[in-house]
């Protein structure tokens, strides 16, 4: 009786997958019955409230991967340098102190990350420190501040694989002469290599579906071929500023809304697959 | 010096710099919020609800929409994550695909995008099948999926790390399986448990873009009376101060910011208690 109580416990979760999918499915579907599958995923204009609508999502696809690809270039160099020291450089005490100040940057809410970059590092540091000529709300700006965002999700995956790499290896390259710069990079990174892989796919996977970040300070304006100081919209940011409008049930727009969730949906769950597949790898070997 | 030596001296220099950039972010960060909140943080901003005067705006709704929609997500992670833990942990066989599969599944949901709960959320607790509306009980409970993963994770940890040697004595001494786990195995790990879920729930009271899916009124200016009561929450009060258009005459900017500053704080007491909770109950065996 008490096992048959606590296995419908486990399997809410297994509903609420479930339910993501069937929710998202249905409305997908029929949005396809209105507008072509060809003309959503090769459109490269996304005007769902213009008459006539266009519903072509490539210019939201762009936005997102452009503003995940900035994110990367300042989580993974950030994050791995952070890792790397943490794992083979940092005394015991100074890891200890310094961890949990990292792991500060992944407590803050995000919406205090988008009010930090449309109030002070949009104008104060990309106009003013760096004088670069971008607009108001731009995608550089929520790109850079979502890269900081994720920086303790590669760096505590990534250190926990490097310290997983068993003390013998290093020994042994020390034992031949290597310093430590060629110890931690050929032997500790090539090893850690698929947890350092995992947790890149991770963080990425994180930059593709934040939200806040975007809506605040990216602008709301979907283009095709945007540049990075200009405004751009991403998936979840569509998601978030349609849905503000309490749109009505069955409508095209209220149809959007599952279309675009159900893209958003298949490429992170892509991502989660690969990052569980690799972390599974490296425990495997050395534990 | 040696190449090799300048080289090692660079290599290491970078790394620290790479520390250095992410920690002089996050205090730029906290210091811009704390230089332009901490004019308007005062009582009259908590016990006042919005409006359009920006003068006497406050964040009363909101403030007591977060509570209760903490209550609510509380009320649901804590009974649902423990006893997924205790199946996880102490009752599946792990051989068996189905077990293997719950897992993979926890996962993976705990890496699914916040928005994409909002849609869930939406789609059948607000409208379709049980159709609450937008409303406490909904907003609730679309956080408290959302942060599930969380306390089944510290739960499942927390049962881990009491030693086998307490669960054979208790059954040799006669008891049955579900005696050791509730009398003994769940008393022994209350610390870690509650530390998961204190952990969960300030992920969940700075969640903004879920809410604003399942449809929290952004201009509410009544508390809460009941879980079929619309709402609104901090952050999504926040948001709507810092999206509204500022003039001379009604600056929105620094509400904005004491709100975050409000958030912030909750989120330090949060922390702290679980920290305390922590160092003051941990045991090891």
């Amino acid at each position: 009786m008490i096992k048959g109580l606590l296995v419908c416990a486990a399997l809410i979760s297994v509903i609420t997958t479930t339910g993501i999918v069937i929710s998202l499915l249905g409305e997908t579907i029929a949005f396809f019955g209105d507008v072509g599958v060809g003309a959503y995923l090769t459109g490269t204009k996304w005007s769902p409230l213009f008459q006539p609508p266009s519903f072509g999502v490539l210019p939201l696809v762009s936005g997102t991967l452009i503003i995940s690809a900035v994110a990367m270039l300042v989580a993974a160099p950030l994050g791995l340098g952070a890792a790397i020291y943490l794992s083979e450089y940092a005394r015991p005490r100074l890891r200890r102190t310094v961890k949990p100040i990292l792991e500060l940057l992944a407590g803050v809410p995000t919406i205090v990350f988008g009010y930090f970059a449309l109030v002070f590092f949009t104008p104060e540091i990309l106009r003013g420190l760096f004088g670069l000529d971008v607009a108001v709300f731009n995608g550089l700006a929520a790109g850079i501040i979502i890269g900081f965002l994720i920086v303790p999700t590669v760096a505590s995956i990534s250190e926990d694989a490097m310290t997983a790499v068993p003390q013998a290896l290093r020994e042994g390259a020390f034992a031949l002469g290597a310093s430590k710069l060629q110890v931690t990079m050929r032997v500790v990174f090539p090893a850690a290599l698929s947890g350092i892989v995992a947790s890149l796919v991770l963080a990425l996977s994180r930059a593709v579906g934040e939200t806040m970040v975007v809506v605040i300070a990216a602008g709301l304006v979907p283009q095709w071929g945007a540049k990075l100081g200009e405004p751009m919209e991403t998936m979840t940011a569509f998601i978030a500023a349609t849905a503000k409008g309490d749109v009505p049930t069955g409508s095209t727009e209220y149809k959007t809304l599952f279309a675009v969730g159900t893209t958003l949906f298949v490429i992170t769950l892509v991502m989660n697959l690969i990052s569980i597949r690799f972390v599974r790898r490296y425990r495997q070997v050395y534990e | 010096m040696t190449a090799r030596r300048v080289k090692g001296i660079a290599f290491q220099g970078a790394l620290i710099g790479c520390i250095a950039i992410s920690v002089l972010l996050l205090g730029t960060l906290l210091f811009d919020v704390v230089s332009d909140g901490s004019g308007d943080l005062d009582f009259e901003f908590i016990t006042s609800f919005a409006s359009i005067d920006a003068e006497q705006s406050g964040i009363q709704a909101a403030l007591w929409g977060t509570v209760w929609l903490m209550v609510v997500c509380a009320g649901f992670i804590v009974p649902v994550g423990v006893a997924t833990a205790i199946y996880l942990e102490e009752y599946a066989d792990e051989t068996k695909w189905w077990n293997r599969m719950i897992e993979v599944n926890i996962q993976n949901l705990a890496a699914v995008p916040s928005i994409v709960y909002g849609i869930l959320g939406l789609a059948f607790l607000v409208r379709g099948p049980i159709s609450l509306g937008p409303v406490i009980l909904a907003g609730g409970l679309t956080l408290g999926l959302l942060v599930l993963p969380v306390v089944i994770v510290a739960a499942r940890e927390a049962i881990r790390a009491v030693p086998p040697s307490i669960r054979e004595g208790s059954m040799a001494l006669g008891a049955t399986q579900w005696q050791t786990v509730w009398r003994q195995v769940l008393p022994a790990s209350v610390p870690g448990i509650a530390t998961g879920v204190i952990l969960a729930l300030s992920r969940a009271i700075g969640e903004t873009a879920p809410l604003i899916v399942v449809g929290a009124a952004t201009f509410i200016a009544f508390n809460p009376e009941g879980l079929d009561s619309r709402f609104t929450a901090m952050p999504i009060q926040i948001f709507d101060w810092i999206s509204r258009p500022s003039s001379e005459l009604n600056d929105y900017r620094p509400l904005a910011a004491a709100g975050i500053l409000l958030l912030m704080l909750l989120l330090v007491a949060m922390n702290s208690v679980a920290i305390w909770l922590r160092n003051r109950y941990e045991r090891r065996w």
